[in-house]
């Protein structure tokens, strides 16, 4: 890892490698309604994030609102390539690792989805780049370091 | 670490069929993440999972269905994908429509009883008090722990079948006494009487609940009305939308809250907020992001419209017409339209103009024409989804003022009611 990058350790609800840019939301999120499963493009029209593409980025959502069909636009997201490359979140949130289970049991297609708590999810900064580890270590840089 | 019982475990090793088998271990996986120690026996579930929402829900129900799974305990569904016998009047692609069906067949086929409706308290046999349940659907969660006092936590779509297969969730959450304690309070303060009878007030006060609570248990103090059952419909639905409320406890009206302290479990909840007429005239008014000029469509029933609602309506409608410009859509259940039907109830509103759909709606089927552009519902959850799902301007007003604006062909609202204080 380069200098100046932070490491911290997350539960891994589901367990995977990723890397990816971070996209932070400030606010909680209802994928049904609020993520076009068609683009990975998050839709809730009074979300901090509206407008911008989720797909292939590691997001940072402090949990999910709303709709219990948040689990099945995640995992149709995931089957059609549009979901995000790996989701942190402060609490363990069930409807999010429930679609990243089933869309391994479906695909065998992996969404790392770790828990890192609250405190250590304030801290998390827009276009930071991060790497999780299969364990739930998440490893951060800041800017654009990570990818040169 | 999580304690399996040898039924648990035969489900898990296949003894109890494949079907069982992967249901099972998708449901262990879940008590982990959920950190629960063992599992828990339900007597009843309700499938949000029959909604078709792409080609991985449909694999899903197939891949289940075609292991032979079978539900163990009675499971109602919720809203299809597909209005069966309506989708061609509408710009429903075909495709979709066919996708939709195959996975209603799918839940039919894993013994799931054909209800498809969000409300199933509606239409079906009710939980009991105490009685533990699994189900599915954000509004009907928050109706069951809220108003019946049954006991689910908020699953999301696909554990849900998975819990009616195996009839085991893990125990944690709402299913224990002492998670459902409020711990914030939100206490109504000048609130006119007029208001807190009206319908238009609590899908109000149901965002502003959602918004502030979260993923909390609130407990709204104060009241000095008993609101009717539509009405705790509205505010549920609306806190299960603005925020992740699955238990919402209403002092004074819902079981669990005979009294302040009833609903807290005799602890002093941390946390106290003041709703009065300017927190709930902003809260009214996020709820509307256009509220004047052309009216494209009046959309009503969300959650599903009740017998008691269709009766309601019936009289406002009685010998007026809707705009031409303006099309007027009831949503609902099957059973509840087969009831509205023999009452009479429906005439007026053919009558009127005006369309049903059923067993779905208008953020569940792709049947809106794109030239529908302005909104308008008396529903908060509509009113909170439609910007983002239909990519409509949407205005929220009362079920009167959304009968004048179809009549009118224009936004029409009386918004004196909102005025006090």
């Amino acid at each position: 890892m380069n200098a100046g990058s932070t490491v911290l350790h997350g539960r891994p609800l589901v367990g995977g490698a990723a890397a990816g840019e971070l996209l932070v939301a400030s606010a909680p999120l209802s994928f049904w309604g609020g993520y076009d499963y068609a683009t990975g493009e998050i839709t809730d029209r009074r979300h901090p994030l509206s407008g911008q593409i989720a797909a292939g980025r590691i997001l940072a959502l402090p949990y999910t609102i709303g709709s219990s069909t948040t689990t099945a636009v995640l995992l149709e997201a995931v089957r059609a390539g549009t979901a995000p490359a790996a989701i942190l979140t402060a609490s363990a949130d069930a409807f999010l690792a429930l679609a990243a289970i089933v869309a391994d049991v479906l695909y065998a297609k992996p969404l790392p989805v770790v828990a890192i708590g609250a405190e250590a999810f304030a801290a998390l900064r827009d276009g930071q780049w991060a790497e999780l580890t299969p364990g739930g270590d998440v490893f951060l840089t800041p800017g654009d370091s990570g990818r040169n | 670490m999580l304690q399996l019982t040898d039924r648990d475990r035969g489900l898990l090793d296949g003894t109890y069929g494949p079907g069982a088998q992967m249901a099972m271990s998708i449901m262990v996986r879940m008590a982990e993440v959920y950190g629960a120690e063992t599992l828990l026996d339900i007597s009843a579930a309700h499938i949000d999972s029959a909604l078709y929402m792409g080609q991985a829900t449909l694999d899903f129900a197939e891949r289940l269905a075609g292991l032979g799974a079978r539900v163990v305990v009675p499971a109602t569904t919720n809203v299809s994908g597909v209005d069966e016998a309506g989708w061609r009047a509408w710009p429903v692609p075909p495709e979709w429509a066919e996708m939709a069906q195959r996975q209603m067949a799918a839940y039919l086929a894993l013994g799931c009883s054909p209800t498809f409706t969000c409300a199933p308290y509606q239409s079906a046999p009710r939980p009991h008090f105490g009685q533990q349940i699994a189900w599915g659907e954000s509004n009907a969660i928050a109706f069951a722990n809220s108003v019946l006092g049954a006991r689910t936590e908020r699953y999301p779509d696909l554990l849900d079948i998975c819990a009616a297969i195996t009839g085991r969730v893990p125990l944690v959450g709402l299913h224990l006494t002492e998670n459902r304690a409020a711990s914030l309070v939100l206490r109504l303060d000048g609130v006119p009487l007029a208001l807190q009878a009206a319908d238009e007030f609590y899908p109000v006060l149901g965002y502003v609940t959602g918004r502030l609570a979260g993923e909390r248990v609130p407990a709204i103090d104060g009241l000095a009305v008993v609101p009717t059952e539509d009405q705790l419909k509205a505010l549920c639905a609306a806190a299960a939308s603005s925020g992740a409320v699955a238990l919402c406890h209403v002092v004074g009206v819902t079981p669990e809250a005979s009294t302040l302290d009833a609903a807290c479990q005799g602890r002093v909840p941390p946390e106290l907020h003041v709703l009065d007429m300017a927190v709930l005239r902003r809260a009214a008014a996020a709820l509307t992001t256009a509220d004047t000029g052309a009216l494209d469509l009046v959309a009503l029933g969300c959650p599903h419209f009740s017998l008691a609602e269709f009766r309601q309506l019936a009289p406002l409608l009685a010998g007026r017409k809707r705009s031409p410009r303006t099309r007027f859509l009831v949503t609902t259940g099957r059973s509840v339209a087969e009831w509205a039907e023999q009452e009479g109830l429906l005439a007026p509103l053919r009558a009127f103009g005006g369309e049903l759909t059923l067993d779905t709606c208008i953020l569940t089927t792709p049947m809106l024409p794109s030239d529908v552009r302005c909104l308008m519902t008396n529903s908060a959850k509509y009113a909170y989804y439609a910007p983002g799902m239909l990519n409509t301007t949407v205005t929220y007003g009362s079920l009167s003022d959304c009968v004048r604006s179809a009549v009118a062909g224009a936004v029409v609202r009386d918004g004196s009611l909102w005025e006090g204080e």
